[in-house]
């Protein structure tokens, strides 16, 4: 409990301190409220609006979900083909980088132009820019396992399987984890990037109806909503986390009990 | 097998191991770099031999090529009698790094020997129960390796060695990486294990008096490319007394003599 309240007082704080600076300068009239909203507006907004802003936010986060779910499988099964295989590495590794590095709000209208105004289009935003750290991290853990360990395994007679199995997959772990992190924050704005685009539905569509609209209130409810989808995500993850890979998190802890 | 007997110790035909004018050569882009350049030498069954060497002059990769995970340049290895062409399954082979894994329980890490080999699994089990015994990790069966101690890691691994019954163990080091202290208690604990296990031990070390405490033979390799040296025989009894046999006027002859023959090979470096 004392742990807890160490880790959480000062992020909580300095949230604090952020609203009253919000709180004032829209107070004083620094800034026009339709440019920045009083917190007090953006209440009032969210219960008015509770209905409207939980049905966007559980398209958004169905987006977000499915598009992470997809990322993570399509990824790690590359990163297992590249590392088990030079010549899919030689294929992969440079349409990777190609497509990573193409951005995903330039070829958000074609997907729509694609796949219609549905969810598909999200989803494959969500895909294409979740799936690029998943893949890199996936390459990375399952190459830092041990030579020491797979020389063993061969000796034992291992057959390729139970070395992935056994030895280099559950190893790889703590970098997966790293990866479908930083992963699951990204399958947000990509969802949201799908929905600017071309949506009647979604948060996206309420940032950009409620911009043309000036309802400064609601585009920040709105935007408040897209943090928490991904918050709540990412410490899902971080549960996750925690029962998969418990023996670095044992450690952590105990390297805090010794640096305390 | 009719291949010529070189210099070196006679050749029984029932050797546990045996390398056969052995040299190894690593190629890279850049360079070749010769490791090991012909090795002769034979273990005995129930043999405990010690390689004693300068860094880098091929000890490891000399257990590897036993273990048929090098493939030699020249010459050929054979193990228990059939020439080394794949990786071998009739050994235990300990690192000088326990190379535990991390999400295993000292438990699950011995039996990890099991389940890979598909062994009965109470029967592997019992004889696990044995090893924890024998190299006193009792009480600590289902800690993990990152609660235990680097001695302690080190008893899993050779846990995890012996779990078959491996009629030759290969030990590249083991102790390396131990305090002092921890390397004297952990060699009279092997040297008891051997006896008691009766497998043929191959053994590379840095440290003279562990390799005379522990061996019937000790092995002398030249640096890089490594060749042997000299080899000498242990006039010690087969059950020994740590400290009889640190302070017993044999091995400081011994020592003494292999201590500047080592010296005059890393002069030459």
């Amino acid at each position: 409990m004392a742990d807890a309240v160490d880790a959480w007082w000062r992020p909580a704080v300095f949230l604090l301190a952020l609203l009253v600076l919000w709180w004032v300068v829209t107070a004083v009239g620094w800034v026009k409220p339709y440019l920045v909203p009083t917190p007090w507006s953006v209440v009032v907004e969210f219960q008015k609006d509770a209905g409207l802003l939980a049905r966007h936010s559980g398209i958004t986060l169905l987006e977000t979900v499915v598009g992470f779910v997809v990322a993570s499988v399509v990824g790690l099964v590359c990163a297992v083909a590249i590392v088990y295989s030079r010549g899919v590495e030689r294929t992969l590794y440079p349409l990777l980088l190609a497509a990573q590095v193409v951005p995903k709000i330039a070829i958000a209208p074609l997907f729509v132009v694609w796949l219609g105004f549905g969810i598909a289009p999200k989803i494959l935003v969500a895909v294409l820019i979740a799936f690029f750290p998943v893949v890199i991290s996936g390459v990375a853990g399952l190459r830092a396992v041990d030579p020491e360990l797979l020389d063993l395994a061969a000796t034992m007679g291992a057959k390729p399987w139970d070395s992935f199995a056994k030895i280099r997959f559950p190893g790889a772990m703590p970098h997966i984890f790293a990866g479908l992190k930083v992963a699951v924050t990204l399958a947000v704005v990509g969802a949201v990037v799908g929905e600017f685009v071309g949506a009647n539905s979604g948060l996206g569509y309420i940032v950009m109806s409620s911009n043309g609209n000036l309802n400064t209130p609601q585009l920040f409810a709105a935007l408040i909503c897209m943090s928490a989808i991904g918050i709540a995500l990412f410490v899902l993850l971080e549960i996750a986390e925690r029962f998969a890979v418990p023996w670095r998190t044992a450690r952590e802890e105990r390297d805090i009990l010794i640096t305390s | 097998m009719t291949a010529p007997v070189r210099s070196g110790p006679v050749t029984t035909s029932n050797a546990a191991v045996r390398f056969d004018d052995v040299a190894v050569r690593f190629v890279t882009r850049r360079k070749t770099t010769d490791a090991v350049a012909g090795v002769t030498l034979d273990v005995a069954p129930r043999e405990f031999v010690a390689v004693l060497g300068p860094s880098g002059c091929g000890k490891s990769t000399l257990l590897k090529v036993a273990a048929g995970l090098v493939r030699p340049f020249r010459g050929s290895a054979h193990l228990l009698g059939r020439a080394v062409t794949a990786p071998q399954r009739e050994i235990g082979f300990v690192f000088q790094r326990a190379a535990l894994l991390e999400w295993r329980s000292t438990r699950g890490n011995i039996l990890l020997q099991a389940e890979i080999r598909r062994m009965d699994r109470r029967a592997a089990e019992k004889r696990a129960d044995e090893l924890i015994e024998l190299t006193g990790l009792r009480g600590f069966e289902n800690a993990y390796p990152h609660e235990l101690s680097g001695g302690m890691q080190q008893r899993v691994s050779l846990c995890r060695a012996l779990l078959h019954r491996p009629p030759v163990l290969l030990m590249d080091e083991p102790f390396g990486a131990l305090d002092a202290l921890t390397r004297e208690q952990m060699n009279v604990e092997l040297h008891r294990i051997w006896q008691e296990t009766g497998t043929s031990v191959l053994f590379v070390t840095h440290s003279i008096p562990e390799a005379f405490y522990l061996a019937n033979r000790v092995v002398v390799m030249t640096a890089r490319p490594g060749t042997i040296a000299e080899i000498f025989q242990v006039d010690l009894p087969t059950e020994r007394n740590y400290a009889q046999t640190m302070s017993s006027s044999t091995l400081a002859d011994l020592g003494g003599r292999a201590r500047s023959l080592l010296g005059a090979t890393a002069h030459t470096e």
